[in-house]
């Protein structure tokens, strides 16, 4: 927390003052580029998309990837024939789209999985286009490759928790349990929540606000 | 000069037009002809006039013409190219008249009335058609009478090259030609001939009824078409709708601005085409010519049919950005080489069409720069086989079934179910799919120290087995190893998978993970 930008007005730390509110993170702020990385980006990825607003989603990846996406597992999720998905060959290409798909007001969201660290230009180009654009744009990012543009960024890693002795083991076994830290944020201070997502409901619970 | 109000029908033959056609393209010495396989040999479907000298004929055999000129040369016949070659003759023939047909495989048929003294006069007219088809390597045969009858008769069975009966003498030009120049069936022909009457002249001086009784009605209608007692109409082909637009400069440009003004005009003009067909543009192909009779070429492919100049217009941009201009560009072409049909659609102010059409704008401009096919939708598919139980097809060409049209928040959620029925998941599945990575285990349950990718795991839950059988009308390389137990398994880590054990061959295999 101390890294904080000396313009910013003093926040109360995450471990003295009152525990940071999710909701004031989680939609991710629009008009701007997020970061996610960990193992449960795709997850998160997911989240937002099915948080997202009505307009086109973008995910882009680039061809040579060998691992796909599965729409069956994200129809959990969202509607996957509402995703329209880019291959561009290179990650120049992917960054091009990205940009271009940013600026247009008709997406609502453009996921960019990164496979190699952006400087400052590239992540900034991001920022303005989609200031331009109004949409929101998230990269799936390899741990630590992140660019000093983005708005916030979040660590997300699948978590196991002991169920409960009370629930069986039922009502367990279709809970996708999260770890989502957020690691940085330029408006608002950073926090850890244990997120559940309800495949039948579709609804987001944060279980319970975990110490840092 | 024709007199009167009379029709004028000009007929042109080209008896050798296949043959023509090749020895245009590679002029031979020699014998020549071309093959058409017909049941199960090779006929000669045209042959140049050596071949001929040489004793050869039209349907004979291959190998006997081969016995009788050894030196024989040939090619296959290609219909399809032919019929396109006598269209463009067609189109070319519309320099004499604008109502030009065609006629049989390898003939025109022209109505020229109150058209010849353009050329000089119909004698004139008829020089030309002679001297601009030797000039083209064309034998031509061509007649011209009142009717389109006598004019084929004319043209098939006269004396000259060129044939030409003046207004009102059409019996008498016909008079001394054989019968078969009344495009009669060879039936027909040969009883007439049986009868003596060989000649149109001695036809025309038979009676009537008896030959009506005898061949029925279609002799005396070809007869009467030829005189001209029953009208018989030129119909010229359909001109297909050509969509294309031109630009010719006085002075050469360079300047992106006034390349994209020029691709503007011409685009208007090419999208009012578009409008009058119903039909809207899919590729568009700019030519742009530069002073150094280079050309450069800008192609546009677009995720649906278009023909908006506004919504198309910016999509040139960054094609034209890279355009090198040389010394400048003084034509410019612009044409939609792919064409769908696109109805004029009713507006109704609860149509969101405008926020579609704005992703599919944004679909093409992505296209333009990775491909449009790998611009891509998922679609569901009917199978249990986790990789084949969706598709992935390109964007362009699939609009989404659901999810688009929505407006609010809410209604976004709901269209998320209700869409999802589609999406059959009898289980939880993973959102990651791999190629399998085999990892060490035995036995049917899953390993208990898991070893992943350098990791080493604890499962902590497993769910399963689901056991998924390998569709055996298909041989997916994968599933060589036959059944497959899908787990779910937990790790203490946090990390869940999706691992199989294919119990035919025993080995165990991670394939998805989930999360």
């Amino acid at each position: 927390m101390s890294s904080l930008p000396p313009s910013l007005p003093a926040k109360p730390a995450a471990h003295r003052g009152p525990a940071p509110v999710f909701a004031s993170a989680f939609p991710l702020r629009p008009a701007r580029v997020h970061e996610v990385c960990g193992a449960g980006a795709t997850a998160f990825a997911a989240l937002t998309c099915a948080r997202a607003r009505a307009g086109a989603l973008i995910w882009i990846r680039e061809t040579w990837m060998r691992d796909q996406l599965n729409p069956l597992g994200l129809v959990d999720f969202f509607d996957p024939s509402r995703l329209i998905l880019a291959r561009p060959t290179d990650a120049v290409d992917a960054l091009a789209v990205a940009e271009e798909a940013l600026r247009d007001s008709a997406v609502a969201l453009v996921l960019l999985e990164v496979t190699r660290p952006l400087d400052l230009r590239e992540g900034r180009r991001l920022q303005l286009a989609a200031k331009t654009g109004g949409g929101t744009g998230l990269c799936l990012i390899p741990e630590g490759m992140g660019s000093n543009a983005a708005e916030t960024r979040w660590r997300v890693q699948p978590h196991w928790a002991a169920p409960p002795e009370d629930h069986g083991a039922a009502t367990r076994s279709d809970s996708t349990l999260l770890r989502w830290q957020l690691i940085k944020n330029k408006s608002g201070t950073l926090g850890a929540w244990d997120v559940c997502w309800n495949r039948t409901t579709y609804r987001l619970d944060v279980v319970s606000p975990v110490a840092e | 000069m024709s007199a009167g109000t009379g029709r004028r029908i000009a007929s042109m033959w080209f008896p050798r037009l296949p043959s023509d056609r090749v020895l245009r393209a590679t002029p031979l010495e020699g014998p020549f002809a071309l093959t058409l396989r017909e049941g199960n040999t090779e006929r000669i479907h045209c042959l140049n006039p050596a071949a001929e000298a040489a004793g050869l004929a039209r349907g004979m055999g291959l190998a006997d013409a081969r016995a009788f000129c050894p030196a024989l040369m040939t090619d296959p016949a290609r219909p399809d190219r032919e019929a396109r070659f006598l269209e463009v003759l067609r189109r070319w023939a519309m320099r004499y008249c604008p109502w030009v047909g065609t006629d049989g495989a390898d003939g025109l048929v022209l109505d020229v009335t109150g058209s010849a003294h353009l050329m000089g006069g119909e004698e004139a007219m008829l020089d030309d058609m002679a001297t601009r088809a030797a000039r083209a390597g064309l034998t031509l045969r061509a007649g011209l009478a009142d009717t389109r009858g006598a004019a084929w008769a004319l043209a098939h069975h006269a004396r000259g090259a060129t044939a030409r009966a003046a207004p009102g003498e059409t019996a008498q030009a016909l008079a001394p030609l054989p019968v078969t120049a009344l495009r009669l069936d060879p039936a027909e022909v040969a009883g007439l001939e049986r009868l003596g009457l060989r000649t149109v002249g001695a036809l025309e001086a038979a009676a009537r009824a008896p030959l009506a009784r005898r061949f029925g009605p279609g002799l005396l209608v070809r007869l009467d078409q030829a005189m001209g007692r029953q009208g018989e109409a030129v119909s010229p082909a359909g001109e297909a709708p050509h969509y294309a637009t031109r630009l010719t400069l006085p002075e050469p440009i360079g300047l992106e601005a006034d390349v994209m003004e020029g691709t503007r005009r011409l685009l208007e003009r090419l999208c009012e085409k578009l409008d009058h067909q119903e039909t809207g543009a899919r590729t568009l192909c700019l030519t742009l010519r530069r002073v150094d009779r280079d050309s450069r070429q800008v192609e546009l492919r677009l995720a649906a049919p278009m023909r908006d100049p506004v919504r198309i217009l910016p999509l040139f941009r960054r094609g034209l950005e890279g355009v090198d201009a040389g010394y400048g560009i003084d034509q410019m072409r612009l044409e939609a080489t792919l064409v769908e049909p696109l109805p004029a659609r009713q507006l109704s102010p609860r149509a969101t069409g405008g926020d579609r059409a704005r992703v599919e704008d944004l679909i093409t401009r992505i296209g333009t720069r990775i491909g449009l096919e790998n611009v891509q939708r998922f679609r569901p598919a009917d199978s249990h086989i986790p990789e084949r139980a969706f598709q992935v097809v390109p964007a362009a060409f699939a609009g989404p079934e659901a999810g688009m049209e929505v407006g609010a928040e809410a209604a976004a959620h709901s269209a998320n179910r209700a869409g999802a029925g589609a999406w059959a998941a009898p289980r939880p599945r993973p959102l990651r799919l791999f190629p399998p990575e085999p990892i060490a285990g035995h036995g049917p349950r899953p390993p208990a120290p898991l070893r992943w990718r350098r990791m080493s795991l604890t499962p902590v839950r497993v769910t399963g087995p689901e056991r998924i059988a390998p569709e055996w009308w298909f041989d997916l390389p994968g599933w060589r190893r036959g059944l497959r137990d899908y787990w779910m398994v937990d790790t203490r880590e946090g990390r869940r998978l999706w691992l199989f054990h294919t119990p035919q061959d025993p080995a165990w295999f991670v394939e998805g993970e989930f999360a």
